[in-house]
């Protein structure tokens, strides 16, 4: 039992960060803009906080710092898209590869140490229950975190009016400015949210994941949470659903090399985002039905003066 | 030029709203003028024009959607400026868009929801949907997604949007452009009863006879200015027409008397799947045209229109080879160049992006649809003299007005265009053409060309399909109608033996009778 219950805490773990950063994504695409900059945030958000965390000795720091500095880089790319109309598919990349090697100039002087990860929760009596006490009370705070927001999220969107506007936003940003809607400023609010996020997921990274840094530890990751998005038709909890189902393709590799059932261990590494993908297009595919990507995503918003 | 009546005995009073002096000016064009335009509450104000004339320019200016460069605008006898849609909102200003302000993957309680002045509970949104509908006559599913709505219901959801804002100006942007007759004499039914509540009503049209029917007062616009105002109630459809195309309307000239020859193009139970979610399929399409006549599709917008022109120009494939047919061969299984070398010629809807390619020269545009069927290119290489000429020919005969030689098809305007896109077609002396929407967005110069043009090709003995939203247009040139509604084409009537309100009927998918012989 015990057994069960480690494995399945490492897909917690494993699951979080990619749920954190595709919850801020989709946020933003739900708001029509297409952010492709989502691995170059979480490497400046991942540097950053262990920066941070390691100058400061404080995680709290650390976090705090993360999140600015993903929301900092998100205000840059707002800038570029909606203040100067700029391409969002040019303007994500460019901003993926401009985080990239900001992280690696942060976090140059901090390759090698490491530091104690943010430790678990623990509430006395409840996390020592057997079998599911560690798993359900014993997690750390960000994967509550996680989870309250993606059900946040799912209440925003559905019921909230704020959610409705930046709905409409996303779907129609013609109709939405003749409602006098301000199509601009919901977007700003959401690219910066989503910044927030990916900086948020970085820290996850570098101080529970794996509290030290190095240069590259997202490892694709980003790219990931964007294609989960897609996959996950922009709904909140299939968004949860996927991140947790790579989550757990990635321990169950992992364990697979360990008993090394003789596959290539490059093939096994691939597993979890091949076997994500494929769950999620076979989601996807059955529900034709409805067009379901926001109409206006990945179209700048230029009003006639 | 009567000025309108006030039907609330005001006389006195400052009028709803006044327009001094606006000009607008965009780039070199200047769009508006020096317009002055005055609504009274409880009027309705016709504002009359051709596409072109300044009419939706100087709309977005009262709702705030842009900024008027000069001139003033005075909101019940006060000096106002809108910079917003939101400022106009605040104010009472209210406005149905020609193309639908909507929200397709919302339902129809969220899209009116997302346009209240304050958050509001789903349960009472979905109460005053309901409690509108009752009053005016406007009965909408509020959890519906608007995608899977027709055009008609889409406009209710617009105008039960702006109600519940409780306008004091409502402006209507053609609102009849995409309804039947019959869903017309029931917006008129509501426009009437708004107005007897006191609320000002601005509407935009170019349909004269509705002009006569429903407003009290009218403004006319020529080019950017306001050429009269007056009471439509006693000035004649024909003075009216002629105060907004400026000179005399031309009538279509009918075609000398000719022999009707064999069957040219036929559809044998073509059945398309749509292409996307959003899109409708074509059920069992029977069509025979014989060379020499006009066959016209009716029907209000999005009912199959642009899958049956995809399918007959052969941009999308038909399952068997005889679905399609030109001149006795089975075509459905050839794209359009093949169809083109078969004598067809095709001119779909869009004509920047679809017919002709906005960036690229008129020279070069006729190398697009020309290619296939030889002349302006050989091996591969595109004989660009020959090229100029065919463009230099088509602006020769149809008159296409540009501001220099061989300018790129974007910059045309409208009517131009079309003349040139439906000119390059006609040049080719094709056996089989296919037209949708010929005149849809131009002046009425262009138009009567154009028509002219489609009317002469039948004379010599092409068949000649036209796919239109315009019921005048059909009944102006077609000499068998059919009407196209829900990816079904109903069966053809002579036009001198079906009325409008059959035709409506036909358009709303009721009423389906025996097939006529045609």
């Amino acid at each position: 039992m015990d057994i069960w219950q480690a494995v399945l805490i490492t897909v917690v773990t494993a699951a979080t960060p990619l749920l954190i950063a595709a919850l801020g994504e989709l946020v933003v695409e739900r708001a029509g803009v297409l952010n492709l900059g989502l691995e170059g945030m979480m490497a400046v958000g991942a540097s950053c906080g262990f920066a941070a965390a390691t100058l400061s000795g404080s995680s709290l720091v650390g976090v705090l710092a993360a999140i600015a500095a993903g929301a900092a880089l998100s205000a840059l790319f707002a800038l570029l898209v909606l203040g100067l109309a700029t391409n969002q598919v040019a303007s994500g990349l460019a901003l993926t590869i401009m985080g990239l090697g900001l992280s690696g100039l942060i976090g140059a002087g901090f390759v090698g140490s490491g530091r104690e990860a943010i430790p678990p929760i623990r509430i006395p009596g409840l996390s020592d229950l057997p079998a599911v006490g560690r798993l359900v009370f014993g997690e750390d705070p960000f994967v509550y975190l996680s989870l309250a927001l993606a059900g946040g999220i799912l209440w925003f969107l559905s019921r909230s009016r704020a959610g409705l506007t930046l709905r409409s936003v996303g779907e129609n940003h013609t109709s939405a400015h003749a409602l006098g809607l301000p199509v601009i400023q919901v977007r700003l609010l959401a690219i910066l949210f989503g910044g927030a996020c990916a900086g948020l997921a970085g820290a996850y990274l570098s101080l529970v994941y794996t509290p030290f840094w190095s240069p590259g530890m997202t490892a694709g990751r980003g790219w990931i949470a964007l294609a989960l998005v897609v996959f996950a038709s922009w709904k909140p909890l299939r968004v949860l659903f996927g991140a947790y189902l790579f989550g757990g393709a990635t321990v169950l590799q992992l364990h697979a090399q360990a008993a090394s059932l003789g596959f290539p261990s490059q093939v096994m590494s691939a597993f979890p985002y091949v076997a994500t993908i494929v769950a999620l297009v076979l989601m996807s595919l059955g529900r034709r039905k409805a067009a379901i990507a926001p109409g206006s995503l990945g179209t700048s918003f230029v009003p006639d003066r | 030029m009567a000025r309108s009546l006030d039907p609330q005995g005001q006389a006195g009073a400052p009028p709803l709203v006044s327009l001094r002096g606006i000009v607008k000016r965009f780039g070199e064009l200047t769009a508006n003028d020096g317009v002055d335009l005055d609504i009274r509450a409880g009027e309705i104000h016709a504002l009359l024009g051709e596409n072109g004339a300044g009419k939706s320019t100087l709309v977005k200016i009262l709702f705030g959607l842009l900024q008027p460069n000069e001139g003033e605008i005075r909101w019940q006898g006060r000096p106002i400026t809108l910079s917003s849609p939101e400022d106009a909102g605040r104010l009472g200003i209210g406005m149905v868009f020609q193309h639908f302000s909507l929200f397709d993957n919302l339902t129809v309680a969220e899209n009116i929801a997302v346009a209240l002045p304050r958050s509001e509970s789903r349960r009472s949104v979905a109460r005053r949907i309901g409690e509108v509908g009752q009053r005016y006559g406007l009965a909408l599913e509020p959890e519906r997604p608007v995608w899977t709505l027709s055009a008609g219901e889409r406009q209710r959801i617009e105008i039960v949007r702006a109600l519940l804002r409780e306008p004091k100006l409502l402006i209507l942007d053609e609102p009849t452009s995409v309804l039947t007759p019959q869903e017309a004499d029931t917006l008129f039914l509501t426009l009437e009863k708004l107005a007897s509540t006191g609320c000002g009503l601005l509407y935009i049209t170019h349909r004269l006879e509705e002009v006569k029917r429903l407003c009290t007062g009218a403004t006319v616009m020529r080019a950017g200015k306001v050429v009269a105002a007056c009471d439509p109630r006693v000035e004649s459809v024909r003075r009216l027409a002629s105060l907004m195309v400026g000179s005399e309307v031309t009538e279509v000239r009918a075609a000398p008397a000719h022999q009707l020859g064999p069957v040219r193009f036929e559809l044998r139970q073509l059945s398309l799947a749509p292409e996307d979610v959003h899109g409708v399929p074509l059920r069992g399409v029977d069509l025979a045209v014989r060379g020499g006549e006009i066959v016209g599709v009716a029907g209000v917008a999005g009912n199959g229109q642009a899958e049956l022109f995809a399918a007959m120009s052969g941009e999308r494939l038909a399952e068997g080879p005889d679905a399609v047919v030109i001149d006795g061969r089975p075509v459905g299984r050839e794209d359009i160049d093949a169809r083109r070398r078969r004598q067809a010629a095709f001119v779909p809807e869009e004509r920047n992006g679809h017919a002709a390619a906005p960036n690229l020269t008129l020279s070069e545009n006729v190398v697009l649809s020309r290619h296939a069927t030889g002349g302006v290119a050989k091996g591969g290489l595109i004989d660009s003299r020959a090229a100029a000429a065919v463009a230099a020919e088509v602006i020769r005969v149809f008159d296409v007005r540009k501001g220099r030689a061989d300018p790129p098809a974007g910059t045309l305007s409208g009517g131009n265009l079309q003349k040139f896109v439906v000119g390059r077609e006609i040049l080719r002396e094709p056996g089989v053409l296919v037209v949708n929407q010929p005149t849809w967005g131009v002046d009425a110069g262009a138009a009567a060309t154009i028509r002219q043009a489609l009317v002469d090709l039948a004379a010599r003995g092409a068949a000649v399909v036209v796919i239109s939203q315009d019921l005048d247009e059909i009944f102006a040139i077609a000499d068998r109608i059919a009407v196209i509604h829900d990816g079904r084409l109903s069966a053809t009537h002579p036009a001198r033996e079906i009325d409008r309100e059959k035709i409506g009927l036909l358009m709303a998918g009721s009423a389906e009778e025996h097939p006529h012989a045609a």
